[in-house]
Parts: structure tokens; sequence; C-alpha cells
């Protein structure tokens, strides 16, 4: 706990770039060599997460994707974002993730299916891999040409010469600092969005209470004048599945 | 204190109520029909509690501000929910539907006071024709033509679906006190899809809307096929949420913004990364086609739509369709059609896709609400014709088909849940064998509403169809129109069967002691409504809609 709290300090420490000639020689190198060094291990942790069989190992393995991830937002200068993955997700959600597989019981082992549609996962592969390359080829391909300098070290921004596409719109977006550029777009400009996601949390409270609830009184599912209707237990034992309303034809 | 000093003020934004009061009213009353069911014995005092607040915040308003409308009608509706609680206060789901109703009822009304306003204002040429347009609350809300018309038809879908809901869910014993707040909550997240100026808002609404019909999807918890539904709805829907975000991430790499008129025009000046662009319109495109059910992206549609409570599968089919249309085209038709050579090819094969997809699996389909989920599939495709003729007949024409669809869809669904409230089971085609000897009315609504899906001529489909055909063919796109009118002949086949084994087939041995229909008061007002709406709209009002739906046809810029 004290080390998440000084990884914080550290990183909330960090003032917005003043002078942004001068801070790209020396952040464009540490950015080159941190995002080589974490992007491996970002990968890595997100495919364990997904191959891995025993549920709390998966989610583990999401705190270490959790955390590289906030080393890059911390890289790109987003401190307030990096605080936040880290105190949000790898903290908060990551701990309701844990408790919630406990609940559940993590050595209860489902049995995985193989996939019942013949050629799907051939397909699945074909089809992932082609969607892969074509955004591969058209998100990170432009930046990666001689004539981009975006988060490159200083001396291929030197070789770019003066056709390169620098980076643009850091020093404006954390002129009064990062904490307080993103209050201000929060309270301003995204107010009514902010807003709505409070609908949204509604929304998901109320489905995992109807949802989640095991056990119902009858009387809860109806609106009957006072009539009491036959106890939904008998009901419940039955096997249903076929016919698309759980009730008996001859009720 | 020198802290606080050194911190610029906040330019605090001026909040436009008047463009977010449909949200806030649908909010609103979910938030009340949620609070008075959980009231338990304490719902009186509770509903109390709510008008003196309600009532000390317009009195204050009332008297600081020195208007009297809105807090008035605030204190109205205040003591208008106290009075209904003091009526039914030991019929909470009545009072629940009630209070949803009326709260569909007021969205309309304050849409409809939009409408008033901004009518006439475009600045232009023909000015006095269109709704006007307008971006609020730092451009996250647009107030145009496209927007109100969608917002109102969400509502009318919702203020239909309460009727239908209530004696089915009590039958079904899946009447919780969320049921009408849930609805509200969804009716919500659409109304807010639907007016959405910027990506962030596009992205939040789906979500909201989405939530909501998951949860109802699932609401017979005790049905495997409602399980079935909600499950696969929630994953596939959360799949393509991330399509859908992935792709606005990409535009806001490409452009440096989320508002989507801006967007637009940035896209339209672009050189540099074209590569960035064509993806995040793909990925754009698959994101919505999900929400929309298009053809390659359909596969969860016949599933959920059969499993879903039936009165839900109607709303989803109508009202979902009807906002995730309207953001769609805010953001293709609206803002990307200078690029439009990039993207209207696309949707001209996914159209032709979607129209014989959906047709000729319907056609195989034995069990009648999956029939009808195959056909929501292939009007999906038909809207597109109106959608990738990219101009305003175009874009009138999908406003008109997506209102009376509404209706036709609701409709059958209703129709459909009153015979499985008697049956106690899904229908097959086989079930409705000779219901037109025993049961006249609802056998002569249900073909009603399977005719104008046809679009036989005299009929709501048929206008709808006819507008969305008149601006493919005035666009060039006849050859998309030849493929639809070959799906709607397909289509015809199967829904004029269901209509033969209605009136011409005999009563199959051994059902013919079935119960008499006992339809409610609220199914019957639903359908009888739905039905009234559809024979205005198909003989004497068509040019009314259609006249509403062309001043509409405005994107907010």
């Amino acid at each position: 706990m004290v080390a998440l709290a000084t990884a914080v300090g550290a990183v909330l420490a960090q003032t917005p770039v003043a002078d942004p000639a001068g801070a790209a020689a020396s952040t464009g190198a540490a950015e080159f060599w941190v995002f080589w060094i974490l992007a491996p291990l970002s990968l890595a942790a997100a495919v364990s997460m997904v191959v891995l069989r025993n549920p709390v190992h998966a989610a583990l393995m999401l705190v270490v994707n959790f955390f590289t991830i906030a080393m890059f937002y911390a890289v790109l200068e987003a401190q307030f974002l990096a605080a936040v993955q880290i105190i949000v997700y790898a903290g908060a959600i990551m701990v309701l993730f844990l408790f919630v597989l406990m609940l559940l019981g993590v050595d209860r082992e489902l049995p995985t299916r193989v996939a019942q549609i013949r050629g799907q996962q051939p397909a699945a592969l074909l089809l992932g891999a082609l969607l892969f390359a074509a955004l591969a080829v058209g998100v990170a391909g432009p930046f990666l040409g001689a004539d981009s300098a975006c988060n490159a070290p200083p001396d291929a921004v030197a070789a770019a010469g003066a056709d390169a596409q620098p980076c643009v719109g850091l020093a404006a977006a954390n002129e009064e600092g990062n904490v307080r550029g993103v209050a201000r777009l929060l309270f301003t400009d995204y107010v009514w969005p902010f807003e709505v996601t409070s609908v949204l949390l509604v929304i998901a409270a109320i489905g995992a209470m109807v949802l989640g609830r095991r056990t119902e009184r009858p009387e809860d599912l109806v609106d009957g004048r006072g009539v009491r209707k036959e106890p939904l237990r008998a009901r419940a034992a039955r096997p249903t599945g076929s016919t698309a309303l759980d009730r008996e034809a001859a009720e | 204190m020198t802290l606080l000093a050194q911190i610029p003020p906040l330019q605090i934004p001026d909040i436009a109520w008047s463009a977010i009061s449909p949200e806030l009213v649908l909010f609103g009353v979910g938030i009340l029909a949620l609070l008075l069911d959980t009231a338990g014995p304490q719902r009186l005092q509770a509903s109390f509690l709510v008008f003196g607040f309600a009532a000390a915040g317009a009195g204050y308003i009332a008297l600081s501000t020195e208007q009297s409308v809105l807090p008035g009608l605030v204190g109205l509706a205040a003591l208008g929910q106290f009075a209904l609680t003091a009526i039914w206060r030991d019929r909470p789901r009545l009072l629940s539907a009630l209070l949803a109703a009326l709260g569909f009822a007021g969205a309309i009304g304050v849409t409809t006071w939009q409408w008033g306003a901004y009518s006439g204002r475009l600045v232009g040429a023909d000015a006095a024709t269109f709704v006007g347009t307008d971006s609020l609350l730092g451009g996250m809300v647009a107030v145009d033509g496209v927007a109100l018309f969608t917002r109102v038809t969400v509502c009318l879908a919702g203020l239909v679906t309460v009727p239908l809901s209530f004696a089915y869910a009590e039958e079904r014993r899946i009447h919780r006190g969320e049921y009408y707040p849930l609805l509200l909550f969804a009716a919500t997240g659409m109304t807010l899809l639907a007016s959405s100026a910027d990506f962030i808002m596009v992205f939040i609404a789906i979500e909201v809307l989405s939530l909501s019909l998951y949860i109802l999807a699932g609401f017979a918890k005790r049905d495997l096929n409602s399980q079935e539904a909600a499950l696969k709805y929630f994953l596939l829907g959360a799949f393509s949420s991330a399509l859908l975000l992935y792709g606005i991430a990409l535009v806001y790499g490409v452009t440096g913004s989320t508002n989507i008129a801006e967007a637009g025009r940035a896209f339209s000046s672009l050189d540099a990364p074209q590569g960035m662009a064509v993806a995040a319109m793909a990925l754009l495109i698959v994101g919505f086609g999900f929400k929309t059910a298009i053809v390659p992206f359909h596969m969860w549609t016949p599933d959920v739509y059969q499993g879903a409570p039936t009165p839900i599968t109607g709303f989803m089919a109508a009202a979902t369709k009807a906002a995730a249309f309207a953001a769609f085209l805010r953001v293709f038709v609206g803002a990307f059609a200078p690029l439009q050579w990039s993207w209207t090819p696309v949707l001209w094969v996914l159209a032709a896709l979607t129209m014989l997809a959906g047709a000729i699996l319907a056609v195989v389909q034995n069990d009648v609400k999956r029939m009808l989920g195959y056909s929501a599939v292939a009007h999906a495709g038909y809207v597109l014709i109106g959608f990738v003729a990219v101009n305003r007949a175009g874009v009138s024409g999908v406003l008109v088909y997506l209102l009376i669809y509404t209706f036709m869809s609701l409709g059958s669904f209703g129709v459909l849940a009153l015979l499985e409230r008697r049956n106690h089971k899904a229908m097959a085609i086989d079930d409705l064998r000779g219901l037109g000897r025993r049961d006249p009315v609802p056998a002569g609504m249900l073909a009603l509403f399977l005719l104008s899906l046809a679009g036989i001529p005299g009929t709501a489909g048929f206008v709808a169809k006819f507008a969305v055909f008149r601006a493919g063919i005035e666009a060039g796109h006849a050859a998309l129109v030849v493929i639809a009118v070959v799906s709607s002949v397909i289509a015809a086949f199967f829904y004029i069967r269901v209509i033969v084994a209605m009136f011409m087939e005999d009563v199959p041995e051994g059902v013919a002691a079935e119960a008499p229909l006992a339809p409610s008061t609220g199914m019957s007002a639903g359908i009888a409504f739905s039905a009234a709406v559809m024979v205005a709209f198909g003989t004497v009002l068509p040019f009314l809609l259609v006249d509403l739906a062309d001043q509409a046809a405005t994107f907010v810029s």
C-alpha cells in the first residue's frame, strides 16, 4: 500500500513540461525505451489473462496489464489518468473482481467446450489476423514512416528533417496542469456526458439486483389485487426450455 | 485561500435545460416509479416527500426567476403523482405503469414544444420549411429535426409498450417493480442517442439503452430462452460497443475532435492518413450495424427477439432501431456526406444482403416470433435504402419508415403476446390455424399488421416503403430498389402464409377446447391504438406524416 502511494505520488509530482522543445529531447528517448519494455509485458499479460485457466491467476494478470497501461499514460504525460488507472482499476475494480471470484469459488473449474461449429476456429483465427493486419496498416502505418516524428528518438526526428510530422497539442492540453485540464473539460464541455454516466451506474445497480436475486417472493412478481397466487417453488423445479413460456398449460 | 486564488475560475457552462428536457422527464419518472415501488407500505409518505421537495423547489424557482409556467408544470406533476399514489397505493405495478405512460406522454409533450420552438428557424433559402438546428451543452446535444422526430418515435413506442406489457408480465409472473423504470431508462438512452451531437454522447447513450435492454431481455429469469437471450445480447452487445468505441477513438485520432459535425468537416478536408479514416468508418459501420441488426451483424437478432418477453421484443425491434438509425444517420449522412463515395458502396451491399437474407431466412421459420425477428432484419435493409440515397428525401424516408415500423412491430408483437397469454406457450404457425374463425378480431388485427409489414398498397407499410424507394430511385440506386422489391415479394409469402393459416385452414384436432381469449384492457388499448395509427397513416393521413418527416430532415452542423 505504501509502495502504491509513493508510486502515485511520484507520478503526480511530475510537473507538466513547460518547454516542449527542450523536453522533447529528454522524454523522447525515455519514452522509446519505456514503450519497448512495457509493450511486450502488457501484451503478454493480456494474452495470459485469456489463456490461463485459473480465474485468480487471470485476474492477477489483468492487474499487471492495468499497471503497464498506467505507465503508458504517465509516459504520455497524462498523469491524472495514470493515477486513476491505478487507484480505480488496479485497486478498486480488481478487488471487486477477486471478491466475486472468491464468492463463486475459485476451484470450481467449468468444463470448456470445444467450438461446436465446424471450421469456426480456423475461420476466427484467419479473420482475426486479417482484422489485425488491416488495423495495423491503417492505424500504425502512418506513424512508422520516415516523416513521422511522433514519440521517436531524437536522432530519428532530426533525420526526418523539415517534413517531420511532430506530435502537437500536448503542451496546450497540459498548459494549466494535467489534473486541472481534465477537471476543466469534465465540468464544462463534458458535464452532460459525465452526468449521464450516473444514469448508467443506476441501471447497472438495478440490473445486478434483478438478475442476481436468487430467491423471490411470489407476491413481488405480480400485482394481484390481494389475490393469493400459488407459490412459485413448485414451478421453478420443473424443467423449462423448449417452450418460451414457462408455465403449465393446464394451470 | 492562496491556493484557491491561483486557480482561474471555471466558465460555468450554460445548461440548456430545454434541450435535455425529454431525457430529464423520462429519467425522473423512472426514478420516481422505482422509489414508489421500493417504498412498500410507506408509499404514500414517500410520494408526499417527493411532492414536498418538488413543490418547494418549483416555488423557489418561481419566486427567484419570476417565471411561472415551468415551475407551475413541475408543481402540477408533483401533485399529480401524489394523487395517483393516493388512489392506487395498494397496486404498485399499476401505479408504475401509469407513471410510465404519463412519463412517455410528458416526454412527447416537451419534444413537441421544442419542435414548435425550432420549426422554421433554419437559416437559409428555404428556412421556413425545415426544423432549425442547434448544438447545445458544449456541443453534446443536437437539437435538429432528426433528433426531435426520433424522440417522438421512441416515446410513442414506449407509450404503446406499457399497456401491452401489463397483463402479459402479470400472467407470466415477471411483474417486478423494476420493469417500468427499466423501460423508461431504456427510452432515456434512446432519446439521448437520437440527440447526441458528440461521439462520447453516442457511446454513453448506446450503453445506457443497451444495459437496460440486456436486463429486460432476461427479465423472465426462470425461462431458459430468456436467459439465453440476455446472455447473447450482452456478449454481442459488449463486443459491438467495443468495436464502435475503437472506431470513435480512430475518428478522434484522425480529426482531433469527438464532435460529430467537426469530425465530418475535418474528414472532408483530409489528405494525410487515409487508411486510419477508412478503418474508423469501417469500425463505426460495424458498431452501428450491430445495433440496427444489419446482415453480417444480425446473428443475435432472432435468438434475442425470440427469448425476450414479447412486448419488450416489440419495443426493442422498433425503438432501438429508430434511435440507432438516428445516430447512424447523423454520423454518416449528416457529417460524413462529403466522403460518401467511400461508404455508400459498402452500405449498398449491406442493404442488399440484409433485405435478401432477412426475407429468405424468415421463410423457413416456424416460430412466429422468430419469423418476425428475421422480418425485422429485412426491414432494417429497407431503411438502409433511404440511408444510401444520402439526400433529404432519403432521411425523410428513413424517419417515416421507422415511425410506421414502430406501430407495425408493436402491434404484431402485441397480438402475439395476447395469444401467448392464452396458449401459455410460444406460437408456431400451426397454432394459428383457424384463429380467424374463433377469434376474428385479434386475427384480423394481426392480419392488418402483417399486410402492413408486407407493404401491400393501401396500408401504412406501403407508405413507408414508397418513401424510401422513391428516395433510392431519386439517388440513382434503381438496382437496390429492384432487390428491395424482390425481397418484399419473398417476405409477402411468409406474411400471407400466416394469414392463410388463420383464415383459411381449419382448427387442428384437439385444440378446439381452448379457453376463449381474454384480452386485458391495456392490451386491447395498445393493439387498437397501433391499428388505428396504421390505418390513419395508410389511408387518410400519409401526407401529413411525410410532410412532417420532410421538415425534420435536418442535421446539426
